[in-house]
């Protein structure tokens, strides 16, 4: 069965897949999830924050990015974030952004609204009386949320984020719709290139898996010292 | 915004003299709903069977349903669909190879099994969970009551834990239906497909996927609404306080 | 846009290219001086158009042809230093991120037609292709009434796929038509028999046969589901000033024989990745087309 397989396809493009390749997905990985956490968290933030308004606003835009797809998502970034520039910077032109800013962009605010669902929860899970604490000791709102609640809530959700960050790290994969050389991309152009989609594509699988699965047994551990802690 | 809006694009002819843009967008509307549908159907029996296995007291069951869930949660779907549809047929012996690939409408089928299996492992996961939830008593009083392991299942654990997972669920009911889009990728031509044909066609982005948008939103308020339904009347009086 | 005004943009842009400068600059040109860069967008699998090389750089015909342009740019601009950046394009985005401002030229292979017109432009045609399908010498598909009943790839927004479409409702064969992302991934379907045939651009599937596992195989049909078509470098609709610049360069390189010599080194000798020879000599209408460039998306203005 693996008779004529050619291995050394993967050996000759092992510099290429993750130079470039990894690096892509990588970095991806990460400034998406650092993104989506901070405006995750403020979106969370809104929607607890007693105004109407700004709750409504908030919980509209998860409900409605949670209902896409994220392949739709991430066609309408990439044609739609040049706009979007032209109008929020008043220029005269579309503002040119690349191909990996737009990715970054989407999965920033694709993210946002899964991290806001978990810090949400984490905020929850503070015990009143502790803001309450807080704002008999003179602590204004900010204050109360960067010092008392926000640090424990991210601390309990930790094991939550960054699970959600594997999936992110799988998700970045989808940016092969649009030809971007992430990972999978690297190796599918490999593929094609040379014919040898049976090996680059499990080769693939493997890599992703591996990752995925040491990142989640990580995770697992955390959690467990997080709990004993508890 | 440099851009020429032309809502009227939906009611003019697609090429290939099988109706306007719009009915390619319901075309691909329904096939989204057709794939979803059964993907959900595999993966609601195949996560059903791997959870319980992962509740069992056997070692042997447990490590089955926790490798399983593993193997499937950490691949992005994308990559297994690839594997699925590119890899499996060359695997095969070359006959069974090709049937499946001259299979008409393979990548319906592909996704449907593909996106099944990936979301059955989110099953198992949800439904373990669910079941372990139930007080010990339960299990123990069938038990008592001389069930088989099978009868205490069928009969008291499962009804209840189903019923507590329903939230949950719903979700995961929901997302099977959007990971149908990363079909486009094996040429199923769903609803993000379409709309995207749609754009190569007539030069029209922002209608296209507008349009796609929008019927997303209407599937995912028909789905809560329905689930909802279902949800209230499953309820055993007195004791799961629905939401 | 026709052939005359065309001639007197090359006159114009020639004898005039100093004094221009003191014009106020718009559009591309305008965005370009300001930021110092020119985005070029490239295809992945567009041989020997567009595509990436060993070491994942995208080379190619029109690469080559679009760097051409990048130079006058430069020229015209003045600017000592223009920074060029790639961004990869599907034949599916290249039209909406050419829109959006994400690429400013488009090197690749791309059909210029009268419909396109009417969101993008193009510069002087640089080559002349017709619509044909290739599929294993084994499945025995002779004719596009062959193709009745059966699944066939075409890469997803291109013109092939919508001639393909047009073609089967109107001769009632009810082809079940696969879209793929690229050409690539097209070929791949039919060399693996996922699909019997690949409609494409003929000179883009006798490339994808050259490079395969094993050309013999093969064989792409007689029957054409097009006259040969014009390929242009895309660029953004209504920007006059830019267009004289790219018409002007790409007029100056095919009447100056240097056209010819970018032709053979693609088309007549061994190109990269794998040292393959398409042996395609220049044929006498891009050879008319080279001594009278022109940006006619008109098949029949071609002799």
């Amino acid at each position: 069965m693996f008779a004529n397989f050619d291995f050394d396809v993967i050996r000759r493009s092992l510099g290429y897949l993750f130079l470039d390749g990894m690096t892509f997905t990588l970095t991806l990985t990460a400034l998406s999830a650092v993104g989506g956490i901070i405006f995750g968290t403020l979106i969370a933030l809104m929607r607890l924050s007693g105004f109407r308004l700004l709750g409504r606003i908030a919980g509209l835009y998860v409900d409605f990015m949670r209902s896409l797809p994220l392949v739709l998502v991430i066609f309408w970034f990439y044609f739609l974030v040049p706009y979007v520039g032209q109008w929020v910077t008043g220029a005269s032109r579309p503002i040119a952004v690349g191909a990996f800013t737009s990715a970054l962009v989407t999965f920033i605010m694709f993210e946002a609204a899964y991290f806001s669902e978990i810090m949400r929860a984490g905020i929850q899970s503070i015990s009143k009386g502790q803001p309450a604490a807080a704002n008999a000791l003179g602590l204004t709102y900010a204050q109360t949320m960067r010092y008392v609640v926000l640090p424990q809530a991210f601390r309990n959700m930790l094991p939550v984020l960054l699970t959600q960050t594997i999936v992110l790290f799988q998700d970045t994969s989808l940016v092969y719709v649009l030809s971007m050389p992430d990972f999978l991309g690297a190796a599918s152009k490999v593929a094609q290139r040379d014919g040898r989609l049976v090996e680059m594509y499990l080769f693939a699988a493997v890599v992703y898996f591996t990752i995925s699965c040491a990142a989640s047994f990580a995770v697992r551990r955390l959690q467990a010292r997080i709990s004993i802690v508890r | 915004m440099s851009y020429n809006w032309n809502w009227s694009i939906f009611f003019e002819p697609a090429p290939g003299g099988t109706g306007t843009y719009f009915d390619m967008l319901l075309r691909g509307l329904w096939l989204t709903i057709q794939t979803g549908v059964f993907a959900w159907i595999i993966a609601l029996v195949l996560g059903s069977i791997i959870g319980v296995l992962r509740t069992l007291p056997s070692k042997t069951a447990y490590w089955v349903g926790f490798a399983y869930v593993e193997f499937f949660r950490n691949m992005p779907l994308l990559v297994q669909l690839f594997l699925w549809f590119f890899v499996l047929p060359e695997l095969l012996p070359r006959s069974w190879g090709l049937w499946l690939k001259q299979m008409p409408h393979a990548p319906f089928y592909t996704a449907a099994v593909g996106i099944g299996l990936f979301m059955s492992a989110r099953v198992a996961v949800q439904l373990a969970a669910g079941i372990a939830s139930l007080p010990r008593g339960q299990k123990q009083a069938a038990t008592a009551l001389g069930l088989t392991t099978f009868q205490a299942y069928r009969y008291v654990l499962l009804p209840i834990a189903f019923r507590i997972i329903m939230p949950p669920l719903t979700s995961e009911f929901l997302n099977t239906i959007k990971n149908t889009a990363v079909a486009i990728t094996i040429g199923l031509i769903e609803l993000t497909g379409q709309a995207r044909s749609m754009q190569e066609f007539s030069f029209q982005v922002f209608e296209a996927f507008t349009a796609a948008t929008v019927m997303y939103l209407l599937i995912n308020i028909i789905v809560v609404t329905g689930m909802r339904y279902l949800e209230r009347s499953l309820a055993i009086p007195g004791y799961i306080t629905g939401k | 846009m026709k052939r005359n005004a065309m001639i007197g943009y090359t006159l114009a842009a020639a004898l005039c290219a100093g004094p221009a400068m003191a014009q106020e600059l718009t559009g591309t040109l305008k965005k370009i001086k300001e930021t110092g860069a020119i985005t070029l967008g490239f295809r992945d699998s567009s041989v020997p158009f567009s595509y990436l090389d060993d070491s994942q750089k995208p080379v190619g015909y029109a690469m080559d042809i679009c760097y051409k342009i990048v130079d006058a740019v430069k020229k015209e601009l003045k600017l000592d230093k223009l920074e060029v950046k790639l961004n990869p394009v599907t034949s599916s985005t290249r039209i909406p991120l050419m829109a959006n401002g994400t690429v400013d030229l488009e090197c690749g292979s791309t059909t210029n037609n009268a419909e396109r017109q009417k969101q993008v432009w193009f510069t002087n045609t640089h080559f002349l292709t017709a619509s044909r399908f290739v599929s294993k010498k084994s499945s025995k598909i002779n004719s596009i009434e062959d193709l009745k009943g059966k699944p066939v790839v075409s890469t997803s927004g291109t013109t092939n796929i919508k001639q393909l479409t047009e073609a089967s409702a109107a001769r009632n064969l009810g082809i079940n038509i696969i879209p793929a992302k690229d050409h690539a991934e097209a070929f791949l379907m039919v060399e693996t028999d996922r699909a019997v045939a690949f409609v494409m651009d003929d000179i883009l599937l006798a490339s994808l046969v050259a490079g395969s596992k094993a050309p013999g195989d093969y064989v792409i049909s007689k029957d054409a589901f097009s006259k040969p078509e014009p390929y242009g470098i895309m660029l953004r609709k209504d920007d006059q000033a830019f267009k004289k610049v790219a018409d002007a360069a790409t007029a100056a390189v095919y009447t100056g024989g240097e056209g010819q010599k970018i032709y053979d080194k693609w088309f007549t000798q061994k190109i990269p990745p794998k040292g393959l020879n398409l042996n395609v000599p220049i044929d006498a209408k891009l050879k008319n087309q080279f001594a009278k460039p022109s940006d006619s998306p008109d098949p029949d203005s071609y002799k």
